[in-house]
């Protein structure tokens, strides 16, 4: 993933010539502003050609926006998009190369299923026999044969999602874009769908970049993710270097549930945690003795212990609450450093006894601690 | 190779909502007379045949009058004069008294029936609606002449009452200004439930529920729950109608005795009857002031109750 | 509160059918007068609508200015509608508020106005006046049909197409006007069955030339009453209730009242 560049802010990052990659979107310096809000505030990235991308986050950070700036439905203040090698940031949408999926599917409600997936090809002008061809074989890859004379009113939500799929990728484009594609299903058709949608992307090689908000999809899906925060890239790689690396609180917070922790730096892998040290993997920060930061450690790599509660990296605490869900457990234990209780569910058989009340030790491997701005 | 030149779309207008807004159009501006045609042809129409008339209706209300029938362009207060005289002051407020009670019936009447109607089934409620449509359609001509038929001596309602015994003889109910309400009602009820429904509709059934599951009869909640959320729209149907009936012409004419004529009817009387075509045309400018001031005030108080209500 | 709904109900609908059942009685009795309750049978009045050349004519005529009318109501409102939601002119409520005004006013406004400015082109008594008059009169309920209709659609259809390749014009021509059908129709048949019906601006703008049915009827009202009347009463209604029915199949009425019907 070294092909990917992320830029914040300053439109003057420029993309990298020398990475061997004529393919692919890259996107320099995009901003979008309605009013006087800025929606999208310097965004620059290369997306390689053939690998599915995540636009991550909250509500309002700006991830749709860029994308119908990328599809050409709205256009930029600033900035160029480049598709394969061509310049389209002046090119209306109805001609850009892409195939794009709607939250709401947008399915043509006038139109049966083969109407509604030949589309794109009828106004092409292509040959009846060749439209009906290819509208079979889509039909077979998103697993809808024998469904296309159906009314779209009458097809289930899963069914609605493939034939907006198949409907989007018709015509072969060089782009496929998902806005939230998931979001109008039920949520176990959601994650089977998830695994589907992605392998039929690996299987077609298709560049492909998809919005959402759960960070579970994103990581089910991606080659890489892009969280953004407010309009700008707050972090891009791969979905388990964001998970397990994040740089910031909120990318920290924002790729699953984590502990914060207030902690100062006594030394170049040491901090200390109320009046514990806790000790660090080489290189996890660049901080000055004395620093003020706070550290992430994930539930999962907390331990919760019974022994050993005066060691070095190990916390200790009293439990006050156990929230058991038969295959994990999780436990909340308060060590008095004030606000919220730690949260660890890593530490399997050792949890099974513990009960509120318990005084226990939070043990917090080096591993898993990660300094994060706040 | 890069598409033709266009040139990059403005910035969006200040106070421009966020984005996945409903502007589904592509932001590329076309040239601009072909999207402008679009709504300017018919508007032009619309210029050309209702202000333009409505604006020569105003001038001519300044001409003046000539035997035989016809009008010269002029600049007199003539006609406006008469309208101001006490007859027709009197006639004017009589017409409005009138109507301000067909509106109050009609309102007292549809307002409970459109609530009952909101809450049914959609197998119940199609054919009332359909009725309801039907009777919004009917010609007031032909309004009018069943009423006269039913009121009437002949063959109308007391012919009925005679029969049971409550009357001796059978009595002309019509013209008269019972008559006159009751085909004016008839005409204006229609008409108020289609404006009440989509208002009533909203009110969400949960609320309604709701105060029955603490403890609210059927009434109780109809009282203090759906009368408060329904106030304005209540309001707003009975100033409609109130409107509504001041332009009706057939009704008054045929169902009433001159005393009884509304505004409309002097109109068309003046115009075609009388020949005072400048005259008629000062009265419809009356209507068109009393009509502008109840509809523009009803809209305004909606618009701000839908910002109030949007908080 | 069962039985006031009942009673609500109930003398509701009495109320607005009985002048109407009257009506349909008086149309089957023999008699030129009416008695109560009839004496003798007979459907001659409905034959002679068929047969009286005047009465004939005051169909056509009628029948005739509502298609027009019809016809130039939707044209004015179509574009209007589409312009003002898609483009967003500036002066767009200005624009939807002259397409609403001049229904909002009583209908014998628009009647002098019309016949003040067809005295002044000199164009008098023509039928394209009434045509006219009641295409520009009645334009604000298909303006309002198609404007629900439009909002209606989804806006993501619209993008999905432009995203498939369609450009603005094949955009409109093969998404949003087939999706748009329905509220045209509905905007026209309404139109037509309240141009049929309306007496004082045809009386007004061309009364005494062109006969329409209302104006017939109401001028045979003066010079006494005929049972024939009450038959094109009847029929009259009978077609209003049909025109009603057919919208109410392709769910034209939620699109006339500008909500949903039953409980979403």
């Amino acid at each position: 993933m070294s092909a990917l560049a992320t830029g914040v802010a300053t439109a003057a990052a420029p993309a990298d010539p020398a990475v061997g990659d004529a393919g692919g979107l890259l996107l320099e310096g995009i901003e979008k502003r309605f009013g006087a809000v800025r929606a999208v505030d310097g965004v620059s990235l290369r997306i390689p050609s053939g690998k599915l991308v995540s636009f991550l986050g909250p509500s309002g950070c700006g991830k749709t926006t860029l994308l119908r700036l990328i599809a050409g439905l709205d256009t930029p203040d600033a900035g160029r998009i480049v598709l394969d090698g061509e310049d389209v940031t002046a090119r209306p949408a109805h001609r850009r190369d892409i195939g794009m999926v709607f939250q709401s599917l947008a399915l043509f409600p006038h139109l049966d299923v083969n109407r509604n997936i030949g589309y794109s090809l009828k106004l092409r002008h292509t040959a009846k026999a060749v439209i009906a061809e290819r509208v079979e074989e889509l039909l077979a890859l998103v697993d809808l044969d024998g469904l296309g004379e159906r009314s779209v009113r009458k097809l289930s939500g899963g069914q609605r999602q493939r034939v907006a799929i198949a409907r989007a990728l018709a015509r072969d484009p060089s782009l496929f874009l998902l806005d939230e594609p998931m979001s109008a299903l039920d949520a176990n058709l959601r994650e089977a769908l998830q695994v589907e949608l992605r392998l039929l992307q690996q299987r077609l090689g298709i560049t492909t970049v998809m919005v959402t908000h759960d960070q579970r999809e994103a990581m089910t899906m991606s080659d890489v993710v892009v969280l953004l925060n407010a309009g700008k890239v707050e972090q891009a790689g791969p979905p388990l270097e964001l998970f397990r690396k994040p740089r910031s609180a909120f990318a920290a917070r924002f790729m699953g549930p984590t502990n914060l922790l207030e902690a100062r730096v006594v030394g170049r892998d040491v901090v200390r945690v109320g009046i514990r040290d806790v000790h660090l993997e080489p290189g996890a920060h660049d901080k000055v003795v004395g620093a003020e930061v706070l550290l992430s450690v994930r539930p999962g790599d907390a331990a919760v212990v019974t022994e050993g509660l005066d060691d070095d990296d190990t916390l200790r605490g009293e439990v006050v609450f156990v929230r058991d869900l038969g295959g994990t457990s999780e436990c909340y234990v308060d060590c008095g450093l004030g606000g919220e209780p730690l949260v660890a569910s890593g530490g399997g058989r050792v949890h099974q006894g513990v009960r509120q009340g318990d005084r226990v030790g939070v043990h917090l491997p080096a591993t898993a601690c990660v300094v994060v701005e706040p | 190779m890069t598409d033709l030149d266009i040139a990059p779309a403005p910035t969006t207008r200040e106070g421009e909502p966020a984005p996945n807004d409903d502007e589904w159009e592509a932001p590329r501006p076309r040239p601009r007379w072909g999207q402008r045609a679009l709504v300017w042809v018919p508007a032009l129409v619309l210029v050309a045949f209702f202000v333009v008339p409505f604006g020569l209706m105003l001038a001519t209300s300044f001409y003046r009058r000539v035997s035989g029938g016809f009008y010269e362009p002029a600049f007199t207060t003539d006609s406006w004069a008469r309208l101001a005289s006490d007859f027709y002051v009197g006639r004017t407020l009589y017409s409005v008294r009138v109507c301000l009670l067909v509106a109050a019936l009609t309102t007292a009447v549809a307002f409970p029936f459109t609530w009952f109607l909101t809450r049914m089934r959609a197998r119940r409620q199609v054919p009332l609606l359909i009725m309801i449509l039907a009777a919004l359609t009917l010609s007031e001509v032909i309004v009018a002449f069943s009423w006269n038929l039913i009121l009437g001596r002949a063959s109308g309602i007391t012919n009925v009452l005679v029969w049971v015994g409550v009357m001796s003889e059978p009595k002309a109910l019509t013209p008269g200004l019972g008559a006159v309400v009751a085909g004016l009602a008839y005409i204006a009820f229609p008409y108020c439930v289609i404006t009440l429904f989509p208002s009533l509709k909203r009110i969400d059934r949960e609320l309604t529920d709701a105060a029955g599951t603490l403890g609210a009869s059927p009434s109780r909640t109809f009282r203090t729950i759906v009368v408060p959320l329904a106030r304005s729209s209540v309001l707003a149907a009975f100033l409609l109608v109130f409107v509504f009936t001041l332009g009706s012409y057939i009704v008054a004419q045929v169902l009433g005795r001159p005393e009884h004529w509304t505004l409309s009817v002097f109109i068309s009387d003046q115009a075609l009857f009388n020949a005072n075509v400048p005259f008629a045309a000062a009265m419809a400018m009356l209507l068109t002031v009393i009509s502008l001031t109840v509809v523009g005030g009803v809209s305004f108080a909606a618009s701000r109750r839908a910002r109030l209500e949007s908080v | 509160m069962r039985t006031v709904r009942t009673v609500v109900v109930t003398f509701v609908v009495v109320f607005l059918a009985a002048p109407l059942l009257v009506v349909a009685v008086a149309s089957f009795n023999a008699d030129r007068f009416l008695d109560f309750p009839i004496s003798r049978f007979s459907t001659s009045w409905y034959g002679q609508l068929v047969t009286d050349p005047q009465w004939r004519s005051a169909v056509n005529s009628s029948l005739a200015i509502g298609l027009a009318s019809a016809t130039v109501a939707v044209a004015i409102a179509l574009p209007l509608a589409y312009g003002v939601r898609a483009h967003r002119p500036r002066g767009s409520s200005l624009f939807l508020g002259l397409g609403v005004l001049p229904f909002m006013l009583p209908p014998v406004i628009s009647a002098v106005g019309a016949l003040v400015f067809w005295n002044r082109i000199g164009n008098v008594g023509q039928i394209e006046n009434v045509i006219i008059a009641h295409g520009v009169f009645f334009s604000t309920v298909p303006l309002v049909t198609i404007a629900l209709g439009l909002d209606a659609i989804d806006p993501s259809i619209g993008e999905a197409a432009t995203t498939l390749g369609a450009d603005p014009r094949t955009r409109f021509r093969s998404v949003t006007l087939p999706l748009l059908i329905p509220s045209i129709v509905t905007g026209f048949v309404a139109t037509m069955v309240l141009s049929l019906n309306e007496y004082i601006i045809a009386f007004m703008v061309a009364g005494f030339t062109v006969e329409t049915l209302p104006i017939k009827i109401f001028n045979a009202l003066r010079y006494g009453f005929t049972p024939t009347i009450a038959a094109v009463s009847v029929v009259f209604t009978v077609l209003s209730l049909a025109a009603l029915t057919l919208l109410a199949r392709i769910g034209g009425l939620e699109r006339l009242l500008g909500t949903d019907l039953a409980d979403s």
